[in-house]
């Protein structure tokens, strides 16, 4: 392990004490998530669609290096151009010189949590150029200079009081400015527009990409993303390895499931798709940077890998309860909620994130909502025992409790031995009647929640004496 | 019918109650109940904690005890989905093919309370007498793990007496989830207290459900915030009635 990292819990602990942000939280995954149950309730066979959705995902992981060929095959087919990158240093160094071939100062960009991922605008800062993010909510926290709280709406934890101080101190500095939402978008259009023309090179991440003609899909709400695709002369795309999808006809499928699953809406306001280029219509280079930082390293995982199922729809977030109250920033990381929670330590191969997974309940709300069926419940129990057996045989005071209560519960004679003994042992926190503090490991249980003394008969001994045995 | 009780090492040290109206009421309903003393635990909290190896002896243990039962029926649904769930899982994670076939023969035929009342022997009046005002909170592992779905209410409804009210945004976790609630006690006590905020909004005298793990944690803040309002297992309601349990 490296250098220590901030654990969920203390992110968590910092959020929980934010009433705002709870509030702000609490109103809008709400919303959402009745939205969501709406749209899809209107659909009798959504089941059906859930399941090719996850069989085209499936088999596609399966086939994964035969579709990627056969992509770079049409994008180069269609006249684009496809770059292979390893790691995020990879991807980064060939975003930054193809955007310095253009002779570029400036780009805009299309939302994307693929270049978040890789920390791409912090890369291409760094190699003097400036990155306007031109989708509402990114642009948000860039002027914040924060980063996101949420797959698909990245400023969920802000306000629009908070947004309207934000333009106040960045883009509306001369100007009255209410906290109306036509007026705060207003705002951000009069700014973006000025991008829009003036930049010859956007950035982008991708939805799907279709290996049978090398389309690519980028799925948005604003139109912003549509700007990006359209203006630019140039055009680069990063997309993460598992996002190809087999046949244009697959899209049928995703694009039903997609926007139901993220903003609750049937249909999403647009939908780009664009095959290599078009002579005279649109951007006349095409770049498309295939990334896989990771992802192999998860193909390999057979109970893991279908977390490269995931169309980042973000409905496990919305449903997820620890999400709901701690928020994304909590998971320090791009990915937050559920699927963060199994994607991130498994993209650092568990170098890291190590607390991710035990930070749920296992309440199962997140499967039951994924639209491609990521079994989330079963990858993060299976990712705790893969952190259990990194940690070997480390001396811990949990993993010593839990070894020694296996052996307690491993027989009979032991089992029964262990209940006398918590009997006689609890006297010192249970002699008034109610344990109301416990110590070590157990002192979270008693900080709010009292807690009932063993009983003086367990059921076994009830039995026992009732069928008149010992 | 002969029915073996799994009466998990959690009802069994910290609710006997629990298992003994269970008892009561299979009885009551022309069962013939047996408890094998040989039984402790199913390994659930180890396995999801990520001890997986250490669960393996007791899985094994339990399959043991129960294979040759003719039906087994538990009053814990995340036990229940313990046994359903992962334990295939684990027996396919260690190779264990012997305990795989041994699982898979065990799995149709163990049952939650409310499931093995309603779908096995056919019942949901059950002769219960409960005067009280009770909401129900449906557990995580018995709504989406064994998808028992309504089967616990129409139990309830059933019941002689009973004031039912419906419990706000019931579907939500309670954030008990295990060890989630010690390692990230925090979180889950925000959970909770949006789960006990709704709980007394409902004005009902008793919270019930059909797992004691996530009542004592609802339980355990009603206590500590003297509520006036505690919690009971569904084993018990159903088991209650004008001659006591």
């Amino acid at each position: 392990m490296g250098s220590r990292e901030r654990t969920f819990q203390e992110g968590a602990r910092v959020a929980l004490a934010n009433t705002q942000l709870r509030r702000n939280l609490g109103k809008a995954t709400s919303t959402i998530r009745a939205k969501r149950a709406r749209v899809v309730g209107e659909l009798p066979d959504w089941e059906a669609l859930r399941e090719a959705g996850r069989a085209i995902k499936a088999h596609t992981l399966l086939h994964l290096d035969e579709y990627l060929v056969k992509l770079e095959t049409s994008v180069i087919r269609a006249g684009g151009q496809v770059h292979w990158a390893e790691d995020a240093a990879e991807a980064n160094r060939i975003v930054t010189e193809l955007v310095q071939a253009a002779g570029a100062r400036e780009v805009v960009k299309v939302k994307s949590l693929t270049t978040d991922e890789i920390k791409l605008n912090a890369a291409l800062a760094q190699a003097g150029i400036t990155v306007t993010e031109t989708d509402l909510a990114e642009l948000i926290i860039q002027l914040a200079g924060e980063t996101s709280s949420h797959i698909l709406v990245p400023a969920i934890h802000k306000n629009r009081a908070e947004i309207r101080a934000i333009f106040r101190q960045t883009i509306a500095k001369e100007q009255p400015l209410s906290d109306q939402p036509q007026d705060l978008a207003a705002a951000a259009r009069a700014h973006l527009r000025r991008k829009f023309l003036s930049a010859s090179v956007a950035i982008s991440g991708a939805n799907f990409a279709v290996a049978e003609t090398g389309t690519v899909c980028v799925v948005e709400s604003e139109g912003n993303g549509r700007m990006c695709l359209t203006l630019p002369q140039t055009l680069i795309t990063v997309m993460g390895i598992e996002k190809v999808i087999p046949t244009f006809q697959d899209l049928e499928v995703f694009l039903q499931l997609l926007p139901r699953s993220s903003t609750g809406e049937r249909m999403n306001p647009y939908t780009s798709l664009w095959t290599g280029v078009t002579p005279g219509d649109g951007p006349q280079t095409f770049h498309l940077v295939l990334l896989d930082n990771g992802r192999t390293h998860v193909l390999r995982d057979e109970i893991g890998r279908q977390t490269l199922q995931c169309i980042r729809c973000s409905a496990c977030l919305n449903v997820c309860p620890v999400y709901a109250r701690t928020g994304g920033h909590a998971y320090s990381s791009v990915y937050p909620g559920p699927i963060g929670a199994i994607l991130t330590p498994q993209l650092a191969n568990l170098e890291r994130a190590e607390t991710l997974p035990y930070a749920s309940s296992l309440c199962g709300a997140c499967y039951e909502v994924c639209p491609v069926k990521i079994n989330i419940p079963e990858v993060l129990v299976h990712l705790r025992g893969q952190i259990v057996r990194h940690q070997g045989r480390t001396l811990s005071a949990e993993a010593a409790a839990m070894r020694w209560l296996a052996r307690q519960f491993a027989t009979r004679s032991r089992y029964e031995r262990a209940q006398r003994l918590g009997r006689r042992a609890q006297w010192p926190v249970a002699r008034h009647g109610v344990i109301t503090r416990l110590p070590g490991m157990l002192a979270g249980w008693t900080a709010t929640r009292d807690l009932l003394p063993l009983p003086k008969q367990t059921f076994r001994e009830w039995w026992q004496q009732r069928e008149g045995k010992p | 019918m002969r029915v073996t009780l799994f009466i998990t090492c959690f009802n069994d040290t910290l609710f006997p109650e629990t298992g003994i109206a269970m008892t009561h009421l299979l009885e009551r309903l022309g069962c013939e109940v047996e408890f094998p003393l040989d039984q402790t635990c199913c390994g659930q909290m180890h396995y999801n904690t990520g001890y997986q190896r250490e669960a393996l002896p007791l899985i094994q243990h339990f399959v043991q005890v129960f294979q040759e039962a003719e039906v087994v029926v538990s009053p814990s649904a995340s036990c229940v989905g313990m046994v359903r769930e992962q334990y295939p899982r684990a027996a396919a994670q260690f190779g264990d093919v012997s305990l795989a076939a041994q699982v898979a023969a065990l799995l149709p035929r163990v049952y939650e309370l409310s499931e093995f009342l309603t779908d096995v022997l056919g019942v949901e009046e059950v002769g219960a007498y409960f005067p009280h005002r009770v909401t129900y909170h449906p557990t995580c592992h018995s709504l989406r793990g064994l998808h028992v779905g309504e089967r616990p209410l129409r139990l309830l409804r059933a019941v002689r007496g009973i004031d039912l009210v419906e419990l706000p945004d019931a579907v939500e976790c309670c954030g008990f989830g295990g060890t989630f609630a010690v390692k990230n006690a925090d979180t889950s006590q925000a959970m909770l207290a949006d789960k006990v905020r709704a709980a007394l909004e409902t004005k009902a005298e008793i919270v019930c459900a059909a797992d004691n793990s996530c009542l004592m944690h609802i339980g355990g803040a009603l206590s500590r915030q003297r509520a006036g309002m505690r919690v009971l297992h569904l084993a018990e309601i159903l088991a209650a009635t004008e001659e006591g349990v």
